[in-house]
């Protein structure tokens, strides 16, 4: 406020900075406003969530949360009536609008699938992933550079053209629709990041740690196990949420590759349909639980983002 | 035969690291722990190239695995080059990246640099902005359908409270001329926090010493803004921009579940092309022949992004 308050030369003024502030504050609000509107919905009624104008505030209810665990049938309130008490709170929900619950839903078992697949494949790029990087970080492997080029390479494919082969090589293999053909997908897709991330990594460990731990006389493989890879936990930590990131946010190789049995929750949630079109609360409370697990590894990843997202390539 | 190879690790070695050779040699080693990675791309990545490849010259048909395969020789490429709908298509693609890389870079590089303002709190906003990118597209863009959803979706009620339009006539997904815009602004929405992550990366590495003696030689916050910020940002700026131009020339799943190449073929990008003609045409050599191409299309971008990124890692 002061005039004569002493401050360096190139540090904003206090009125920059309160308009940047204002700027910054407005465009975050605006940009999370269709999250929020997800997380709203997936608590609105049918009837509430496709009124005009949209409601804003409403009566929250659980309603598109049952009505995502469940399958549902039309029955006569004669019917209804003969049932005997309601045995929860989505029995009474659903009774209300003249159905009862047939039996679980699909997104349970695609819920889990979407779990087994990204966990398999992050292990195997992550383990993988670690061993080509401290060979390429610590040894001279010939053509090292057309290497790392070559497997970053396989990262720019576009994914329709990569799955027109692998759709054929998977149903000679008998892979089509399985987990494991799955993992093993995206495992070779995450393990090019895997392998330049862990490079960056462990480039920053300094080597003479392992060269001490060979002069007490430790293998190579020793020295790998026991100094370099207890100093690169956070690396491995952090390769490992991007790439469990990747995979469990997937969807053109699931959608055209799976569509029964290994499906994952990507390709499903839009293909949650309630009478009459899409039911919007149940794909909301999908979509909801769908991204929870991620907006908790974005906060515990902030400070490896930017390294993440450019393959390594910017540090800080 | 294992001591001669032991032997020429050993001299090939810097002295005290020979001394400690035991069991296997840091030569077998690194091929130990480089060689999975390896074979698993060639299994997953190359060998089904190459049979895309093959396929790319053949009229072979997915969905008729039994039928004769016939050697077409380059036929398949000859008509995709004169094929008035791959040409749509690659415009399509061109207008869809060319704008959202547009946006995304002038408006993530404005937020970047009001950011570096280090206004108080600046931290927490940066991380709220971040939160999209790091979503499933197809999840979240799916949910765009309802927010552009005519009359009940909360885009189509602000535009036509905005606007005054009726609220019916807000038909985002469904107008020809608005259903591009609908999936550039889903976009912009999702990767502008990545471009401008970038952009931050590049105006924090600024040492500030230089605005220090621009200050002192009375250079115009203008002038210091053409002359030093963006120069010594535009590195970062070109690696966010191939980086987004490359996933963008891919863009499928989001492409997909909005309009899924409609209304007709208007948001028909060359992606949501290759899906149609391969798993709906079952048109397998021919659109072999396509992913081929645009496998090169990207691969040179590729090329362009490592050169690049060489650069920016000198600096």
């Amino acid at each position: 406020m002061s005039l004569t308050t002493a401050h360096s030369v190139v540090a904003p003024s206090s009125n920059a900075k309160l308009i940047a502030g204002t700027i910054i504050i407005a465009y975050a609000l605006i940009s999370i406003v269709p999250l929020l509107w997800i997380f709203a919905t997936s608590f609105k009624t049918p009837p509430d969530s496709i009124a005009y104008p949209p409601k804003i505030v409403f009566q929250p209810s659980i309603e598109g949360y049952c009505n995502l665990f469940t399958t549902r049938t039309r029955q006569t309130p004669d019917y209804i009536k003969s049932l005997g008490p309601a045995t929860g709170f989505c029995d009474e929900t659903v009774r209300k609008r003249n159905m009862v619950i047939a039996g679980p839903s699909n997104f349970l078992p695609r819920f889990v699938n979407s779990l087994i697949i990204a966990f398999g494949s992050t292990f195997c790029a992550v383990f993988l992933g670690t061993l080509s990087a401290y060979g390429f970080s610590r040894f001279k492997v010939p053509l090292a550079d057309d290497l790392l080029f070559f497997i970053l390479s396989t990262r720019f494919m576009p994914p329709i053209a990569v799955a027109i082969p692998i759709y054929l090589m998977y149903r000679e293999l008998g892979l089509s629709d399985t987990a494991l053909g799955m993992i093993l997908l995206y495992t070779a897709v995450n393990v090019s990041l895997a392998v330049w991330l862990l490079k960056g990594f462990i480039d920053e460990i300094p080597r003479e740690y392992e060269e001490a731990a060979m002069i007490d006389g430790y293998t190579r493989l020793q020295a790998f196990w026991r100094t370099v890879l207890p100093q690169a936990t956070t690396g491995i930590a952090a390769t490992a949420i991007f790439c469990l990131i990747f995979a469990w946010n997937e969807y053109a190789f699931a959608a055209l590759l799976t569509s029964g049995t290994a499906q994952t929750a990507p390709p499903f949630i839009p293909t949650i349909i309630g009478e009459g079109g899409q039911d919007w609360p149940a794909v909301a409370a999908g979509t909801t639980i769908f991204l929870v697990p991620i907006l908790v590894f974005t906060i515990l990843l902030r400070k490896q983002l930017l390294r993440g997202i450019t393959f390594g390539a910017v540090r800080k | 035969m294992l001591d001669r190879t032991a032997d020429n690790v050993a001299r090939a070695t810097p002295e005290p690291l020979a001394k400690k050779i035991r069991g296997i040699s840091d030569k077998g080693l690194a091929w130990l722990f480089i060689s999975p990675t390896i074979l698993l791309l060639l299994a997953i990545n190359i060998f089904p190239l190459f049979w895309a490849i093959y396929l790319s010259f053949t009229n072979f048909r997915a969905n008729r695995p039994n039928e004769a395969v016939k050697n077409l020789g380059l036929a398949n490429y000859q008509r995709i080059l004169g094929d008035q709908d791959i040409w749509i298509a690659m415009q399509t693609t061109a207008h869809f990246v060319f704008w959202t890389i547009l946006l995304q870079t002038v408006i993530g590089f404005t937020l970047a640099w009001l950011i570096d303002r280090k206004f108080r709190g600046h931290a927490f906003w940066t991380t709220i902005i971040l939160v999209p990118m790091m979503l499933s597209p197809a999840v979240v863009g799916n949910f765009w359908r309802f927010l552009y959803e005519p009359q009940i979706g909360l885009f189509s009620y602000v535009v036509s409270f905005v606007t005054g339009i009726p609220p019916t006539n807000v038909q985002m997904l469904s107008n020809v001329e608005l259903a591009p815009w609908a999936i550039i602004i889903v976009d912009t929405w999702m990767w502008t926090p990545y471009v401008m992550l970038i952009c931050l990366a590049g105006l924090r590495s600024i040492p500030e010493y230089i605005y220090e003696a621009a200050e002192v030689d009375r250079a115009s916050n203008w002038r210091q803004f053409w002359s030093i910020t963006l120069p010594m940002a535009l590195p970062f700026i070109m690696l966010a921009v191939l980086f987004r131009g490359i996933e963008n020339f891919k863009m499928f799943d989001m492409v997909n579940l909005l309009t899924g190449g409609g209304p007709g073929s208007t948001t028909e990008v060359a992606s949501i092309t290759l899906k149609r003609q391969a798993f709906e045409s079952w048109r397998t050599g021919y659109s072999s022949a396509f992913a081929i191409i645009l496998f090169v299309a990207v691969f040179g971008l590729a090329n362009i992004y490592v050169k690049a990124l060489n650069k920016v890692k000198q600096r």
